[in-house]
């Protein structure tokens, strides 16, 4: 087993294995089937600095590829995530964990940066640039170089601890994204946040996620 | 909840797009009506999540209407098939508050879940009152299983070939209702909340991803705050619910 070790941004991890964003809650659901220390870690869900509802349903679509998902990112935000969720973590999971963050401005990125890297639990920052940029009129900062740089170094200024940037897939040139990410600091790239998709029934209405477009 | 793989004992047509199975195994984690299982099915991605019918020590019974590709093919399963099912999921009923005459009105197989609640409130010595309410006559099922327990359903179909003619809110107005359990479509249940003051609990049946509170995909507003229909529900007091416009 000890093959399997692995460094993940000076971190020792026992596997490589790490359950991702948005597929594994906040740890509680999975530690009741089995015991989730026998990942290497996981990303816990997205988090924002304020709670977030959600979109409508219906949320997810199987299709013949997978999952469409339009979760919205509901979370109960930054300060309930440090007061309530990382303790029961705490009670079930004995390693470093990954915490995933999303916002609106590189402001509030590096807000909930901040408060999240202060917990010992954390051990990486991974951060979701896959999230609209409302300055720029609601283009992703995943997709603009620029606005990327600016999230990693807003994010890098706050906190010591590793810092992964989540790239988006739904780019033209995912690697220029990835060396202005590096370029401005980051530790890592996480690859990939979700393809755009859509399930269409070509005999009706859209069957997919009440969002129109989802994320496969 | 559970992790189990059990055997399909039966699994025979209701009506055209109704199937009644009843699957073997350990039901120890099935415990209260209300609750729900989930089936992986050979070839999809998604488990389904059904409400449970009836369980005994060696069984659970569900209801399944055919509406898309996974529940197709669950009909045409036969019996000896093994299915992994996730037991045990979900909240349940509370009977304790049901007082002497509950109401329980079911859309189409919205009735399932209502089945063990009103065999398991008869034998707590209580008189539900069965409400029922489908399209059509065709559609019309399991009116003799709940006769069989004493508890002869009060039928309402839309276009009136079956019962009295109309919707199932109708009944509310004409029982004392102690209290109501409902479970169907989300008109339905937004109707009889609507339609009695009477306090009630509601199943919902939304799709979902993992079925037990970790992919956050079946979430719905609450006056507390956004509840996962999988973990904090299916079933939810007529108080806490906010609905969508």
């Amino acid at each position: 087993m000890e093959r399997l070790n692995v460094n993940l941004c000076g971190i020792e991890l026992d596997n490589p294995v790490l359950a991702a964003s948005g597929t594994f809650g906040y740890g509680l659901e999975f530690a009741g089937i089995y015991d989730i220390n026998l990942l290497g870690s996981f990303s816990f869900k997205g988090t924002t600095p304020e709670a977030r509802p959600g979109n409508p349903l219906p949320r997810i679509a199987e299709c013949p590829s997978g999952m469409l998902n339009a979760v919205g990112l509901q979370n109960p935000g930054v300060d309930a995530v440090i007061r309530d969720e990382l303790p029961r973590l705490r009670e079930v999971f004995h390693k470093p964990v990954m915490a995933n963050i999303a916002a609106r401005s590189p402001l509030e990125y590096a807000e909930a940066a901040e408060k999240l890297a202060q917990q010992e639990q954390v051990g990486w920052l991974e951060v979701n640039i896959s999230c609209p940029n409302v300055r720029c009129g609601g283009m992703s900062f995943g997709a603009d170089p620029k606005a990327a740089a600016e999230v990693t170094r807003a994010v890098r200024a706050v906190t010591k601890k590793p810092v992964i940037m989540k790239l988006s897939p739904n780019v033209t040139d995912i690697a220029e994204i990835a060396r202005a990410c590096e370029d401005a600091g980051a530790d890592g790239v996480s690859l990939i946040n979700t393809l755009l998709g859509m399930r269409i029934d070509l005999n009706g209405l859209p069957r997919g996620p009440a969002h129109g477009l989802a994320g496969l | 909840m559970d992790c189990k793989e059990f055997t399909i004992a039966e699994n025979r047509p209701l009506t055209e797009k109704v199937h009644y199975l009843r699957l073997a195994g350990d039901t120890a984690a099935i415990t209260m009506p209300g609750q729900f299982v989930s089936l992986s099915l050979p070839g999809f991605f998604l488990r389904r999540p059904f409400s449970v019918c009836d369980r005994d020590a060696g069984s659970f019974s569900l209801l399944v209407e055919r509406v898309g590709d996974g529940t197709a093919l669950l009909h045409t399963l036969p019996a000896g098939t093994n299915v992994s099912v996730l037991t045990g999921l979900g909240n349940g009923f509370t009977c304790e508050q049901s007082g002497d005459q509950p109401v329980l009105i079911g859309g189409g197989t919205g009735l399932s879940p209502l089945f063990w609640l009103a065999r398991e409130l008869a034998a707590q010595g209580k008189r539900p009152v069965v409400v029922l309410g489908f399209r059509t006559a065709a559609d019309v099922f399991f009116e003799e299983e709940f006769c069989a327990l004493g508890i002869c359903p009060v039928l309402f179909t839309e276009d009136g070939s079956a019962g009295r003619k109309g919707l199932v809110t109708e009944a509310l107005r004409e029982y004392d209702c102690s209290m109501f359990y409902a479970c169907g479509r989300e008109g339905m249940l937004r109707a009889v909340c609507e339609a009695t003051h009477a306090p009630g609990e509601l199943a919902f049946d939304v799709r979902m991803g993992c079925g037990f509170g970790a992919c956050m995909g079946c979430s719905r507003p609450t006056v507390s705050g956004m509840k996962r229909v999988c973990k904090d529900g299916p079933v939810f007091r007529k108080e806490e619910l906010l609905w969508n416009a």
